[in-house]
């Protein structure tokens, strides 16, 4: 039955894809016309004062539901059941970056729902509530770290002086 | 900033709709959500930061620095730290840009423009620490929530401006004032006018100290809009979100200020120790106000080789909140011994202190070089992790690195 379902979100995947190429197409031209009309206004608006924020590229994702090792690119989710429930109720106010670096278990989870309800704007998440809980605990479960950790990820190089 | 939300505005609805989910937004979204798609992918020029800084999190923007990026002794604006509650404005009027003083402790609401304010007021510069709370909070095990911040949420920079204090004699502030808070321009992440996704403050003796600052400018220029241009509310050496960017209004409260984040467990830590993991229920939470004792090895970069024989000269800053650093050591043995640094006085009060060592090993290796500072009271880092707290605040254990001997 878990196989299935994933099935289908693969499937559903795959048709978002195609869908977003085309949407993205129509958006990248678009979004050219507006970038080159606004570009004007922005520049006499703030007189160069913030001279390094002026430059903005306006990168369009071609590739929304792309999935590469078992990876959703566009927001880093690890692909399993409940990865869609969590892109669509949980990365509207923040980004998905934040999901994953917080590692609880289901009751922390639930009250940090809870918390969101009741000061961020959040929705009723209904029937997904349990689907996105099960998909953060199964996937991004808490470390035990201890009281010190040892240090990890040493890039060693040759100290000239 | 304009351009991008006006893009991602016109685009959303048609996206929204190929998402299949406009059904779960419909009623919750505001008109101005910027799917993930279409957020600017390049913090690092976005923001003039260094390559090296690490993106925790891009909606909000939080980004924080590794040591080796945080040795200068001024920290240049390529390697601070960017913490948002909420998001960063998308218009600065700065030729219509005011500061209001109210609440209901002042003698009389005031509203200064921005040339006002530089104009009648005499200028200060000083260097001044600011440390996010939250800096340190992926060791706590449990883990806590938020932003899991390593050791980079930390800098010293110049800042020019007025001081707070004499903003508010000119007001006039009642005797029963206890508090200041702040209100600001940013923009509550769900987008909601009524929300604010920070208003903090602090008592009325850490806003009339000489160093509280309203500033305008940031290392000798406008302040980058990342770190509040064109108005920031500055207090040095305590949790970097009292120093509130953006700055619109100040409330002078008889009440200590209630904004958002003030309540709940939000920059607060158990009253009383807790055992990990425990639960700690609001009242029993304590505002934070001076940051505690703490020190960076800027210099080497971790993972340091080098052959036998050779010195190895280290340095770093070190800082202690309200507090001067009155020493500062090395190990190399895990703390089985101690060994002192040179420690310079700090350029002005709140500003972060530098140190320097040339230290010799006895033999080939792996060592940590572990760095502790003790505050002017006599407190010292921990070299484990402090007191567990619920939020994961205050991790002020040691900064050590990695150096082989070959």
């Amino acid at each position: 039955m878990k196989m299935q379902n994933h099935d289908n979100l693969k499937r559903n995947f795959q048709r978002l894809y195609r869908k977003i190429i085309l949407a993205s197409v129509v958006v990248t031209i678009g979004g050219i016309a507006l970038i080159y009309f606004i570009f004007d206004s922005s520049l006499s608006a703030f007189k160069g004062n913030e001279p390094e924020t002026e430059i903005v590229e306006i990168p369009v994702d071609d590739d929304f539901g792309k999935i590469e090792n078992g990876i959703h690119v566009s927001t880093g989710f690890i692909e399993a059941p409940g990865m869609v429930e969590t892109i669509q109720n949980c990365t509207n106010c923040h980004s998905a970056k934040l999901v994953m670096q917080n590692r609880m278990n289901q009751e922390r989870w639930k009250s940090t729902i809870k918390w969101m309800q009741e000061t961020q704007n959040l929705w009723d998440l209904g029937e997904n509530e349990a689907v996105i809980i099960n998909y953060l605990v199964t996937n991004y479960p808490p470390k035990k770290k201890g009281r010190r950790e040892v240090l990890a990820d040493i890039e060693w190089y040759q100290l000239e002086e | 900033m304009k351009r991008r939300n006006f893009v991602a505005k016109s685009s959303f609805g048609g996206l929204a709709a190929l998402l299949g989910v406009d059904i779960v937004y419909k009623n919750v979204m505001p008109a101005g959500y910027t799917p993930v798609a279409l957020q600017d992918s390049d913090p690092f020029k976005l923001f003039n930061k260094d390559k090296g800084m690490i993106v925790l999190n891009d909606k909000p923007w939080n980004i924080e620095a590794q040591a080796h990026l945080l040795d200068d002794k001024v920290t240049p604006n390529k390697s601070i730290f960017i913490r948002n509650n909420g998001l960063i404005p998308e218009e600065i009027d700065v030729e219509n840009w005011t500061l209001t003083i109210d609440g209901e402790s002042v003698q009389q609401e005031k509203t200064y423009s921005l040339a006002e304010l530089k104009s009648k007021f005499k200028h200060h510069t000083y260097q001044l620490t600011l440390e996010c709370g939250g800096n340190g909070r992926s060791e706590f095990d449990p883990p806590a929530k938020g932003n899991q911040w390593t050791i980079g949420a930390v800098y010293c920079a110049s800042w020019t401006g007025v001081r707070l204090r004499d903003v508010l004699e000119d007001v006039g502030i009642k005797d029963d004032a206890v508090y200041f808070g702040y209100h600001a321009a940013d923009l509550h992440l769900s987008r909601d006018p009524t929300k604010e996704p920070i208003s903090r403050g602090a008592p009325m003796s850490k806003a009339l100290q000489d160093e509280t600052i309203l500033a305008f400018q940031m290392n000798g220029v406008d302040i980058p809009l990342a770190h509040g241009y064109p108005l920031r509310v500055i207090a040095g050496g305590w949790p970097a979100s009292v120093s509130g960017k953006w700055l619109q209004r100040i409330n002078i409260r008889n009440i200590v200020h209630d904004g958002t984040k003030m309540t709940g467990t939000a920059y607060r830590v158990p009253c009383k120790p807790v055992a990990p993991g425990e639960k700690v229920a609001d009242e029993d939470m304590c505002i934070i106000e001076s940051m505690p004792v703490k020190s960076l090895i800027t210099y080497p970069k971790s993972g340091a080789t080098l052959s036998k024989g050779k010195k190895l000269k280290i340095r770093g800053h070190a800082w202690a909140g309200e507090l001067e650093v009155a020493k500062m050591e090395y190990s190399i043995d895990f703390g089985a011994t101690w060994n002192t640094c040179v420690i310079e006085k700090p350029a002005n009060r709140l500003a972060w202190q530098h140190f320097s060592a040339q230290i010799s090993f006895p033999q080939e290796g792996y060592y940590e070089v572990w760095a502790k500072a003790t505050d002017s009271n006599g407190i010292s880092q921990p070299m484990l992790l402090p007191g567990w707290n619920p939020k994961g605040y205050l991790n002020n254990a040691c900064h050590r690195i990695a150096v082989k001997i070959a």
